[in-house]
């Protein structure tokens, strides 16, 4: 059996598990998404946002 | 343009019944019946969506040029006032959150709210700015307690019905430096200090106006008398300001070693300016890259399912086949 009659097996052929993949998959998208992104962003503005300068000022808790 | 294609078509047309033989009156009356293809030219260039059109073309471009110049094209105007009335544009600076992916630099925020606390506040309050708002941005929530506890605020009434002094809390706003704008106006020679919540926001050239202004004190030049306790800036308008120059080198002591130059100051308060604005600059920029990836992703699919689902259509050939005439 070929991968793709794997994939329309588990996930396409029934709607009670299409359904749930698409939910799944728009979760695991989202947070991998917003991931990418801020790698993205913060690697662009190293050293210029409050989480890289924040260790200068803050103090160890007791 | 009209005439011409009318007499282009009449000749296309004289040519075409010159070759049909004896039908000399379609080119007589070329110019007044409906033609074949010059006739749809014809029929294209005077219809109504084109008269509408070409209207709506007309009138918007006036309406744009109007909009973004102020006065409607071609129709001269008389000025009394001179170009230094309205104080010379500002300067445009590299600020390292011009680019459209950039944020604030953080460093920057905490030095410029340095300089504000020990030079502007003096005069200039801050009134949509609370302790809290700072924490995360250039403060720990630790060093913005403490900063709010040396502030004494009135709260009440209390079981006495009396208002009673507290030290500050981090959800209470930057204490004004006057109780009222009468008593501001009335420290100040009549003027009054503006609040500087928004103020990068309200002004025409925002940072660049505002570290434009502050480094941009000069002596008047030669012919220009302004009143006693004026200022003169080329930068605002009318020239004379109330506001005299007060960052001079050195004036402040970084905490993180950096020279306090005048134009150091004014860039760093400048910053912070900037962020008390636009507090959501940051986030915003992170959402407008997402903005962008989704939509323009979205945007490429829909392209695809498009041809897609018209390949077919736009591809298909029609075959007519007349039938055969057998016979009367």
């Amino acid at each position: 059996m070929s991968l793709s009659n794997v994939f329309y097996n588990t996930i396409f052929k029934r709607n009670s598990t299409f359904v749930p993949a698409v939910f799944a998959g728009a979760f695991a998208w989202s947070i991998g998404f917003e991931i990418a992104v801020t790698k993205f962003h913060d690697s662009w503005n190293k050293g210029k946002q409050w989480k890289d300068i924040r260790d200068k000022y803050a103090t160890v808790e007791e | 343009m009209f005439a011409a294609a009318k007499n282009a078509g009449a000749l296309r047309a004289a040519s075409r019944a010159m070759k049909a033989g004896p039908r000399t009156t379609t080119a007589r009356f070329a110019s007044s019946s409906a033609g074949s293809s010059s006739g749809s030219f014809e029929s294209f260039l005077n219809s109504r969506l084109t008269l509408a059109s070409a209207s709506l073309a007309a009138v918007g471009t006036v309406a744009w040029y109007t909009h973004l110049y102020g006065t409607l094209p071609f129709v001269g105007e008389a000025h009394a006032s001179a170009a230094s009335d309205e104080g010379m544009h500002p300067i445009a600076y590299p600020w390292s959150h011009n680019g459209v992916l950039d944020t604030f630099d953080h460093a920057s925020i905490r030095r410029g709210y340095q300089v504000y606390r020990e030079v502007c506040a003096a005069c200039h309050s801050l009134n949509r700015i609370a302790w809290r708002n700072l924490v995360g941005v250039s403060h720990t929530a630790d060093e913005a307690r403490a900063m709010a506890e040396e502030v004494e605020y009135t709260d009440g009434p209390n079981d006495q019905g009396e208002m009673f002094e507290r030290p500050g809390k981090l959800a209470d706003y930057m204490p004004p430096p006057y109780p009222n704008d009468e008593a501001a106006r009335a420290g100040n020679g009549g003027a009054l200090p503006p609040d500087l919540s928004l103020i990068v926001k309200a002004r025409h050239g925002a940072s660049d106006y505002i570290f434009s202004l502050l480094t941009g004190y000069i002596d008047p030049p030669a012919g220009v008398e302004i009143r006693e306790g004026m200022n003169y800036n080329p930068f605002f308008p009318g020239g004379a300001l109330s506001m005299g120059r007060v960052l001079f080198d050195g004036l402040v002591e970084y905490e993180d070693g950096t020279p306090a130059t005048t134009s150091q100051m004014a860039k760093d308060v400048t910053t912070f300016l900037h962020w008390a604005s636009e507090p959501e600059h940051d986030e915003r920029k992170k959402y407008g890259i997402k903005a962008v990836i989704i939509l323009s992703t979205l945007f490429c699919i829909s392209i695809y399912v498009k041809r897609f689902k018209w390949i077919p259509i736009k591809t298909r050939k029609l075959v007519y086949e007349p039938p055969v005439n057998k016979g009367h």
